[in-house]
């Protein structure tokens, strides 16, 4: 058989379970050694963890289809919202007002829950909704704006649209999801208190089992013969539908898995941080999952996962030691990466790597074909 | 397909008197009927008919702007007609209700005036892409290649010469090797028609030998449409040749009737004078 690109090879596999073993190490350090690793730190990287999700759901449309989507905050935040509507639900009657209703319900005098709120008691519907309704958004929004063939920086125009009309409705009291304040002071997730190191460990595993099998399904797509369309589309989508593929499907179907992947990711999110609210919704927070993966390295799946690290690291320091200059920083990442690193970070190691095996070029390919009949190359 | 529509197939012709040389029982497996396209006012395509014959290889000639790549553009669905129909199979299917996916699908191939292959795939990935099989997205999630289809892409490769170079970018391609490239998805696709526009654009005279080889080889199993600047790689392949002028058939016939019909002459001569004085002018 001729060798398509592979899953992984042997090495990838290696450094995959490297990768897997450095996460996992954190929580068992922070339990073993507090004093290595303090306790704040499990859900600030739990937290940057369902970032590099996002970042990879990102990559998929944006590093390998070429949809440059500024609105995948709005498929993190419903996701989000769902798992804060379960998380209400899960506080009880241990409220400010002592209601079965949440608190924000009872300050509006509401006398019962909106239909909507029905079943998210249950925690395995919330988790389903935190997948299926942005699938829903994004199967149908996808549906018209790439049957309509619109395409470049117009989608990425009507993406932010999307996000800033979703946070202007999340706003609004009579919405039913808090208002400007969200969804807080969640008290229990499946019984545990939200507040025990333990329970947080549990979330922080949780993520990084999420976002390690995300990859895979990622890696899956992009070395499916799908994935080798979809690069094609980003690059000749003329050539596409003449070899009779049609893009919509391709399109819709790598859109509407993403935001599958956003939707887990805020649901994640949000028990972590302890609070939704519209300000996920913000424009520039679409805008910023994007530079992410320009850092990290576009189409490189693990690019954008370490981009979103990266990113999110520095803005943690730098916000602590000189909140006035992050604004900044970012600005000169953003404008030192287009100019120096259009392959993002993880490009600069895939040349270092190339140059260094440069003596024998292509060695996984085994062209059974050029063995069975050499012709003569003139 | 019945009897049925075939007789009415044969009715059709029999009564349209632009179209006396077809044979009673041949259905053209391409016909181009009726065809007007404008854009803002203007006519690119007027009233345009054209009927292909199951395996023959058609050259179509014309000055700029004469409607040529607008005539592809509607066969292969990218651009809807004003009025007018285009069939496949005498009058089984028409194209003008289908997708541009649907009508490769159906056996449409195009090759484009720039070679227009994946540039980051291999050259393998392109042929694998191309490759005449189920198109649909679950069938590619979990596509694996056979090894027939595996032979019909080695064959492929050994008939664009592009075995040697399997599994390099396509991007790093020379010129002419791109254009084979692409002429090799489109004999991977096994299609009934291949549109192929200007074949030999920036080729060396030693490849456009092979392609007018390759081409006249592939004329008989398929229908070939070649669209071409180059009048002495027509001569050099063509048994017939359409010239069109401002959106309609001008001359219809061998290479040696269309070179001596006077319109034709005029249409050409014409416009070369108007070029020269254009030239002096500046």
């Amino acid at each position: 058989m001729l060798s398509l690109k592979s899953f992984h090879t042997p090495r990838q596999w290696v450094m995959f379970a490297a990768a897997g073993c450095t996460l996992l190490a954190l929580p068992l350090l922070n339990q073993l050694a507090p004093g290595v690793v303090p306790d704040r730190m499990v859900p600030l990287v739990g937290k940057f963890l369902c970032f590099a999700l996002l970042a990879l759901a990102m990559d998929l449309v944006w590093g390998y289809t070429g949809v440059l989507s500024l609105g995948h905050a709005v498929f993190f935040a419903l996701g989000g919202y769902a798992m804060g509507m379960y998380l209400m639900r899960a506080i009880g009657t241990e409220g400010v007002y002592r209601s079965e209703l949440p608190d924000f319900m009872v300050f509006l005098d509401w006398k019962e829950l909106p239909w909507y709120w029905r079943g998210f008691d249950n925690f395995a519907f919330a988790a389903s909704m935190a997948l299926i309704v942005p699938a829903v958004l994004a199967l149908i929004f996808g549906f018209f704006a790439f049957r309509s063939r619109i395409k470049g920086v117009y989608f990425s125009i009507i993406t932010q649209a999307l996000t800033y009309a979703l946070m202007l409705l999340m706003f609004r009291n009579e919405t039913g999801f808090g208002g400007n304040n969200g969804m807080t002071d969640f008290k229990r997730l499946l019984g545990y208190s939200i507040a025990d190191q333990g329970t947080k460990r549990g979330l922080y595993v949780a993520t990084v089992i999420a976002l390690l099998g995300s990859y895979l399904l990622c890696r899956y797509i992009v070395t499916s013969k799908l994935g080798r369309v979809l690069l094609a589309l980003r690059d000749a989508e003329s050539r596409v539908m003449f070899s009779g593929y049609e893009p919509l499907g391709y399109k819709l179907f790598v859109w509407t898995t993403s935001a599958t992947l956003c939707g887990l990711a805020g649901a994640l999110y949000v028990p972590q941080v302890g609070i939704i609210n519209p300000s996920e919704l913000a424009p520039a927070n679409s805008i910023e999952i994007a530079i992410w993966v320009a850092v990290g390295g576009r189409a490189t799946l693990v690019g954008g996962a370490f981009g979103a690290l990266i990113v999110n690291g520095t803005k943690s320091w730098l916000t602590a030691a000189y909140p006035e200059l992050w604004l900044y920083a970012l600005g000169l990442i953003f404008i030192a990466v287009t100019l120096f690193l259009p392959q993002g970070i993880v490009g600069l190691f895939a040349r270092k790597g190339k140059a260094a095996a440069a003596p024998q070029p292509e060695p996984e390919i085994a062209p059974a074909i050029a063995d069975e009949k050499v012709p003569s190359q003139a | 397909m019945t009897t049925e529509s075939a007789s009415s197939e044969v009715r059709v012709h029999t009564v349209s008197p632009e179209l006396p040389r077809l044979g009673m029982n041949v259905q053209p497996i391409l016909w181009v009927d009726n065809v007007s396209v404008s854009f803002e006012g203007f006519k690119a395509l007027t009233n345009l008919t054209l009927q292909l014959d199951p395996g023959e290889l058609r050259c179509i000639i014309g000055p700029n702007g004469a409607g040529k790549t607008t005539m592809m553009d509607v066969i292969t669905g990218k651009t809807r007609p004003d009025t007018g129909r285009v069939y496949m199979f005498g009058q089984a299917l028409d194209l003008t209700e289908k997708s541009e996916a649907e009508i490769a699908r159906l056996g449409i191939g195009r090759k484009f005036q720039r070679p227009t292959v994946f540039e980051n795939l291999t050259v393998f990935e392109n042929l694998e892409l191309a490759l005449k099989t189920n198109k649909g997205v679950w069938s590619s999630l979990f596509a694996r290649l056979s090894s027939e289809q595996s032979d019909r892409i080695s064959q492929a490769l050994t008939t664009i010469n592009l075995t040697g170079r399997v599994h390099t970018q396509a991007g790093l391609l020379a010129h002419g090797q791109k254009q084979w490239l692409e002429i090799g998805m489109l004999l991977v696709q096994d299609p009934k028609v291949l549109l192929v526009d200007e074949p030999v654009a920036g080729m060396t005279h030693r490849e456009m030998d092979r392609t007018a080889e390759l081409l006249q080889q592939l004329a008989g199993e398929h229908t070939v449409v070649v669209v071409e600047h180059d009048m002495d790689f027509v001569r050099s392949i063509a048994k017939r040749v359409t010239v069109l002028h401002e959106g309609r058939v001008l001359a219809e016939g061998s290479m040696d009737e269309v070179q001596n019909d006077a319109k034709v002459i005029e249409v050409y001569l014409g416009s070369e004078a108007a070029q020269r004085e254009q030239e002096k002018a500046c």
